[in-house]
C-alpha cells in the first residue's frame, strides 16, 4: 500500500471524470469526492458493527503482500519443470494450483491455457472484470478498463501492438473473455536458454502480463517492467 | 440487460491505459472499497450475481463517469439500502442507530478468502452438448442480469469444454434461486463475431451456460 502523498490521497491520479452530471442522485448527502465519500462510509460501517476495521487491514493486507502475481508465476514455473504438474495442470488446473497453497476467491474454478509456436492466448472480462486473483491478485487498472474490455474481443492484435507485441499472421490468437466463474490463467512459453534454471529462478522470469496474455515472449533477463 | 457493462466489441474508447510498475492500489480509499465491498458479502444479504446486477444497474451516462471503485462503492450502499443494513436516515447523518457484531474478525478474512465460493453443482441432468458439437446462441436480450454478451448473441459456435454445472446468474441475481446448468466454453471464429474485421485463425472463447444455446442443426441459417 503505497503511502499518500500529503497533499492528498487523489494528488497522484488526477480526475478524468466530472462529477456535475448528477450521478449522485441518491446519496447526494454522501460526500461525493470518492476519498472522503469511502472514509464517510467505512465510518458508519464501522460505528454500526457492520465491519470490524482490522478485518479491513487484514484483506488489504492479504492482497498487497500475499496473494498476487509470484504466486501464478510459481504455477508456471511448475508447469515448465514437473511434467506430472503439467499434466495434472492440463487434467484439472483448480485441484493442481490447488496443490501449490493458491485457492478461493476468484479462483474458484480455474482452467490454465497454454501459448505454443502457433497459438497466444489472451484473457478478458468484458461484462465486468473477472480475473484469477487467488494466483494474479487485484487486477491492473488497465485490465479494468473501458478500452480493453471493448477491444479485446474484436481487435486483440491491435491490442497486444500496444503492449508491445506482435503477432504473427500465421500464430492464431485465442481470446478467453471470462463470462462464468472459471478463470483463465496462460501459461506462456519457456524461455530459450533457460535449461540451466530452477523453478526458483524461472518463477523470476514469469511476468503478470504474460499470464494475462498481454506479453508473450518471456526473456532469460527479466521480462518487461509491467510485471 | 442490454447495459453499458456490455463493452465487448464497442468502439471509442481508445488506447489501452497501460502503466509501468503500477501499484495495487493507487489510493488508500481504493483499497478500502475493496475491502469494504468484498467484507460486507459477508452479511449474506445479497450474491456476487446480484452484486454485479448492481453494478450493471448504475445508469450509463453516470457508470462511464465513475471511476472503477466509485462503482462499487455506488452498488454497495445500493445494495444496503435495498437490504435494510443501512437506512436513509443513518446515510444522511452519518450516525449509526444500532449496533451489530460484524460476522468477520481479522482472523476469520485469510480462512474464508481462502475457502471462496465454488459454484460448482452436482444436478441430474446430463450434459446436452459434448466438445466438437456446433451451436448457436440465444438471441433473447433480457432485461435482468445476464452473462451473454451481446457481441455473442445469435452466433455459432464450438463447445470446446465441459465446466461441470454452475450456479445460474441469471436467476441467482433475480433472487429466483441458484438453478445450476451445465456450463461450457464456446468457441466462435473471429469472422463469426466480427466479419470481415476478424483475423483468419483468431477465436473468442466465452463460457455459457447450456440454456443460453441450442444445437446448431435446429436452426439452420441462424449465424
Amino acid at each position: 500500500m503505497p503511502k499518500q502523498p500529503p497533499d492528498g490521497p487523489e494528488a497522484d491520479h488526477p480526475h478524468d471524470h466530472s462529477h456535475a452530471d448528477g450521478h449522485g442522485h441518491d446519496h447526494a448527502h454522501v460526500p461525493e469526492e470518492p476519498a472522503l465519500r469511502v472514509k464517510a462510509l467505512e465510518t458508519l460501517l464501522v460505528d454500526k458493527g457492520l465491519v470490524d476495521p482490522a478485518a479491513l487491514d487484514e484483506l488489504i493486507r492479504l492482497y498487497t503482500d500475499e496473494i498476487g502475481p509470484k504466486n501464478g508465476a510459481r504455477v508456471v514455473a511448475r508447469a515448465w519443470t514437473d511434467p506430472e504438474f503439467l499434466s495434472a495442470l492440463r487434467e484439472d488446473a483448480t485441484e493442481a494450483i490447488a496443490r501449490l497453497g493458491y485457492t478461493g476467491r476468484q479462483g474458484e474454478h480455474m482452467v490454465a491455457v497454454e501459448n505454443t509456436p502457433d497459438v497466444h492466448n489472451l484473457v478478458v472480462c468484458t461484462l465486468c472484470s473477472c480475473y484469477p486473483w487467488s494466483v494474479l491478485g487485484i487486477p491492473p487498472r488497465w485490465y479494468k478498463s473501458e478500452a480493453y474490455r471493448a477491444r479485446a474481443v474484436r481487435e486483440p492484435r491491435a491490442v497486444l501492438a500496444e503492449f508491445g507485441v506482435q503477432i504473427d499472421d500465421d500464430v492464431s490468437v485465442r481470446v478467453w473473455d471470462s463470462t462464468a466463474e472459471v478463470r483463465y490463467l496462460v501459461i506462456p512459453e519457456r524461455p530459450p536458454g533457460t535449461d540451466h534454471l530452477d523453478e526458483a529462478a524461472l518463477s523470476d522470469l514469469v511476468t503478470r502480463d504474460a499470464m494475462i496474455g498481454t506479453e508473450r515472449q518471456l526473456t532469460v533477463d527479466g521480462g518487461d517492467r509491467r510485471a | 440487460m442490454n447495459g453499458i457493462h456490455d463493452m465487448g466489441g464497442m468502439h471509442g474508447f481508445g488506447a489501452i491505459p497501460i502503466e509501468l510498475d503500477e501499484p495495487v492500489f493507487h489510493t488508500e480509499w481504493e483499497a478500502r472499497a475493496l475491502a469494504i465491498t468484498v467484507l460486507m458479502a459477508a452479511w449474506r444479504r445479497w450474491n456476487l450475481d446480484r452484486s454485479r446486477f448492481a453494478r450493471e444497474e448504475i445508469p450509463p451516462a453516470s457508470y462511464l463517469a465513475l471511476t472503477y471503485y466509485e462503482r462499487w462503492i455506488t452498488a454497495l450502499v445500493a445494495l444496503m439500502r435495498e437490504t435494510d443494513l443501512l437506512g436513509d436516515a443513518e446515510l444522511a447523518s452519518g450516525h449509526a442507530q444500532e449496533r451489530k457484531t460484524p460476522p468477520l474478525s481479522a482472523a476469520d478474512v485469510r480462512r474464508v478468502i481462502m475457502a471462496g465460493g465454488p459454484v460448482d453443482r452436482q444436478i441430474d441432468a446430463s450434459p446436452a452438448f459434448a466438445p466438437g458439437d456446433a451451436v448457436v446462441t440465444s438471441n433473447d436480450h433480457p432485461a435482468g442480469h445476464t452473462r451473454l454478451p451481446r457481441y455473442a448473441r445469435g452466433r455459432r459456435g464450438t463447445i470446446v469444454r465441459h465446466h461441470g454445472a454452475h450456479v445460474f446468474p441469471d436467476s441467482h441475481a433475480a433472487g429466483d434461486g441458484e438453478q445450476p446448468n451445465h456450463v461450457y466454453a464456446v468457441r466462435f471464429t473471429a469472422a463469426e463475431l466480427w466479419g470481415a474485421d476478424g483475423h483468419a485463425g483468431d477465436t473468442v472463447t466465452l463460457d455459457l451456460w447450456e440454456n443460453y444455446m441450442q444445437p446448431a442443426e435446429e436452426t439452420p441459417g441462424n449465424g
